[in-house]
């Protein structure tokens, strides 16, 4: 069972209270962009083994969209942040480099 | 003008706890800046509450105010006064980003009072309920098995549990059957 820290209401919220939505830190390409670029957008996602960034909602619970990093392989939580942010805030890279040195994630490492 | 009416008209069952409808009780949601000093005063001069903190739940009968998330705030006020309480907060609230409405008939509420409360709840919220993690003056949102519904403890033996009114009649069931007699499970 996973188990994520609400960086809104400071529960660990377990599975159940939660939604899953998806890849972390997309980059939206709307109208005007190219096709290629539009694509990529909509239909490429990352599938890592290992370290992963991902969006949560705390759905029965505060209702607050956030960020977790977490490990595919081991369902080792790494730490949650907050939804407002492009990247992930520096404390969560340094927490996974202690625990899985050299990863890296799109353009993140 | 008809007469306003609970989901479940005080309906009761004894068990290990004691579970019951509460009746009707004024509910306002209010969202907002909850640093900000108009907001502030409206929840003081509504509840005679500060703001609580967070998952705090400050609550004295059926007047109260309950942290819900970053933004949003339960105001608990009297069934019959919650028109007047929400007609003078949105008049104070007028100048700023804040938003409060009434809901008192969306929602229902029990209470679970004895003992074994704490068990009666912990069969049906994925949340620690053990007496060092949960306490009064606390609020939790959770799930109730399958519907979303927030609880407090007005003592050591006695929640209250808030969830949406067309879900009454299965949250009822739920603590009913989380109450039969000699289903006691001994773990807080």
């Amino acid at each position: 069972m996973l188990i994520l820290n609400c960086p809104y209401c400071g529960v660990d919220a377990e599975e159940t209270e939660l939604a899953a939505g998806g890849e972390a830190h997309l980059k939206r390409y709307g109208p005007g962009s190219s096709d290629g670029d539009f694509h990529d957008y909509l239909f490429m996602r990352e599938n890592p083994k290992g370290v992963h960034f991902e969006r949560w909602r705390h759905a029965n619970g505060c209702g607050k969209w956030f960020h977790a990093a977490r490990c595919t392989q081991t369902l080792e939580v790494f730490g949650t942040y907050s939804a407002q942010v492009f990247e992930p805030p520096q404390k969560i890279k340094d927490a996974i480099t202690a625990k899985r040195p050299g990863w890296t994630w799109r353009e993140f490492s | 003008m008809s007469e306003p009416i609970s989901a479940l008209n005080h309906a009761s069952y004894t068990g290990i706890a004691k579970v019951e409808e509460c009746g009707l009780q004024g509910m306002i949601t209010l969202r907002g800046d909850l640093s900000d000093k108009v907001l502030i005063k409206a929840v003081k001069d509504a509840t005679g509450q500060k703001v609580p903190g967070q998952r705090e739940a400050l609550i004295k009968g059926d007047t109260g105010v309950c942290w819900m998330s970053t933004d949003e705030l339960l105001v608990l006020v009297p069934y019959a006064e919650v028109e007047t309480k929400l007609a003078v907060m949105s008049n104070a609230l007028s100048g700023v980003h804040a938003l409060a409405v009434n809901v008192s008939d969306a929602r229902a509420v029990f209470r679970i009072a004895g003992a074994n409360a704490r068990e009666v709840m912990g069969k049906l919220a994925p949340v620690d309920l053990s007496a060092e993690a949960f306490q009064p003056g606390q609020i939790r949102r959770s799930r109730l098995a399958q519907v979303a519904g927030a609880f407090w403890m007005d003592d050591d033996e006695t929640f209250r549990v808030v969830c949406f009114r067309s879900a009454a009649d299965y949250v009822f069931k739920l603590l009913k059957v989380a109450a039969q007699p000699g289903s006691e499970v001994g773990v807080y």
